[in-house]
C-alpha cells in the first residue's frame, strides 16, 4: 500500500495487529501516518483500547468481592469428594 | 514432591491435600469457591449452571491433585479448571442459531470513511473500572455478543487466557482466535459507545 492509501476502514481492520506490535515496519508507518492525519481514527483507537481495558477490569484479579458461596454448595462439593 | 515455586502456605496445603486431609479440602473449597463462582457466572450467566460448573471443576481438581506440579499458584490452576468446566457446560447447552455479528460492527461509507466519526468517551478506563456499575454495564454488553464472539472475548480479555490457551480450549487455530477477538472488541466498542460517549446517553 502507498503512504496515503489507508482508509479508515483499513485502519480499523489493522488496529489489533498494530496494538499487538504485529505490523511489519512499512505497514506500521502507513498506519501511523493515517493516525496522525485522522482525528476520528485517533479517537477510535483510544476507545478501542478502553474497550479492552474495561473487559480486563471485569476479570478475576479485579474482583472486588468474590461471589458469595452458598454453604450448601461447599457441602455438596465436599460430600461428592467423599462419595 | 517438592513444590519449590509455590508460596510456603500453598505448599503446605498441597501436602495436606495429597495426604487426603478432609480439613485441607474444606479450606481449599472455602478459599477459592467464591472467585471460581464469579468466573462461572460471568461465562454462563445462570446461577445453577455456574454452581454445577464450580462443583465439576473442584471434582476434577481433586482427581488431578497428585498431578498438580506447582508451576502456578493454586488459584491460577483452579481458574483454568473452572474456565474449562464452564466451557463444557456451554457446549452442552442447546444451541440457538447464532446471531450474525455484522449488525454490531462499525459501518463505513463506500469511500472507506466511518459512517459516524468516533466520539471520545467521558471516563478514562481507569476511573471507570472502580465502579461496580461500569463492570455490570460492560458484562451486560458482553452478554449481548453472539456466543462465539462472547466466549472468545471472555476468555482472552476478561479471564486473561493467552491466544494459545484460548485456541486450545476452543479447538480452533490461533489465527481464528485473533480474528474473532478483534471483531468481538469492535462490536463491544459499538455496544458501549452510547453509554460512555462524552455527550452522555443516546
Amino acid at each position: 500500500m502507498t503512504r496515503d492509501a489507508l482508509t479508515c476502514k483499513q485502519f480499523v481492520d489493522f488496529l489489533m495487529r498494530y496494538l499487538d506490535g504485529e505490523l511489519p515496519q512499512g505497514e506500521r508507518t502507513t498506519f501511523e501516518t493515517h493516525l496522525d492525519d485522522c482525528p476520528p481514527c485517533k479517537v477510535y483507537l483510544d476507545t478501542y483500547r478502553e474497550t479492552v481495558e474495561l473487559g480486563r477490569g471485569c476479570g478475576r484479579d479485579d474482583d472486588p468481592v468474590p461471589a458469595d458461596v452458598p454453604d450448601a454448595l461447599v457441602r455438596a462439593i465436599l460430600a461428592a469428594r467423599r462419595s | 514432591m517438592a513444590d519449590a515455586t509455590l508460596p510456603p502456605d500453598e505448599s503446605k496445603l498441597l501436602e495436606r491435600l495429597r495426604r487426603g486431609e478432609d480439613a485441607a479440602y474444606e479450606e481449599l473449597v472455602r478459599t477459592h469457591a467464591g472467585r471460581m463462582l464469579s468466573v462461572a457466572k460471568r461465562m454462563l450467566r445462570n446461577e445453577d449452571d455456574a454452581a454445577d460448573a464450580v462443583q465439576e471443576a473442584f471434582l476434577s481438581a481433586f482427581r488431578a491433585i497428585d498431578r498438580f506440579e506447582g508451576g502456578s499458584r493454586i488459584g491460577t490452576w483452579l481458574h483454568r479448571i473452572v474456565v474449562n468446566a464452564a466451557l463444557m457446560k456451554l457446549r452442552t447447552r442447546r444451541r440457538k442459531p447464532e446471531e450474525p455479528l455484522d449488525p454490531l460492527l462499525p459501518r463505513f461509507l463506500d469511500d472507506g470513511h466511518m459512517e459516524r466519526p468516533a466520539q471520545a468517551w467521558a471516563r478514562p478506563a481507569d476511573d471507570a473500572l472502580a465502579s461496580e456499575e461500569t463492570r455490570r454495564l460492560v458484562l451486560d454488553r458482553i452478554a449481548e455478543l453472539p456466543e462465539t464472539y462472547r466466549t472468545i472475548l471472555l476468555l482472552r480479555d476478561v479471564e486473561g487466557l493467552d491466544t494459545e490457551e484460548t485456541a486450545t480450549a476452543l479447538g480452533i487455530t490461533s489465527g481464528a482466535v485473533k480474528t474473532r477477538l478483534h471483531r468481538a472488541r469492535l462490536a463491544l466498542r459499538e455496544l458501549l459507545d452510547p453509554h460512555l460517549r462524552e455527550e452522555g446517553g443516546e
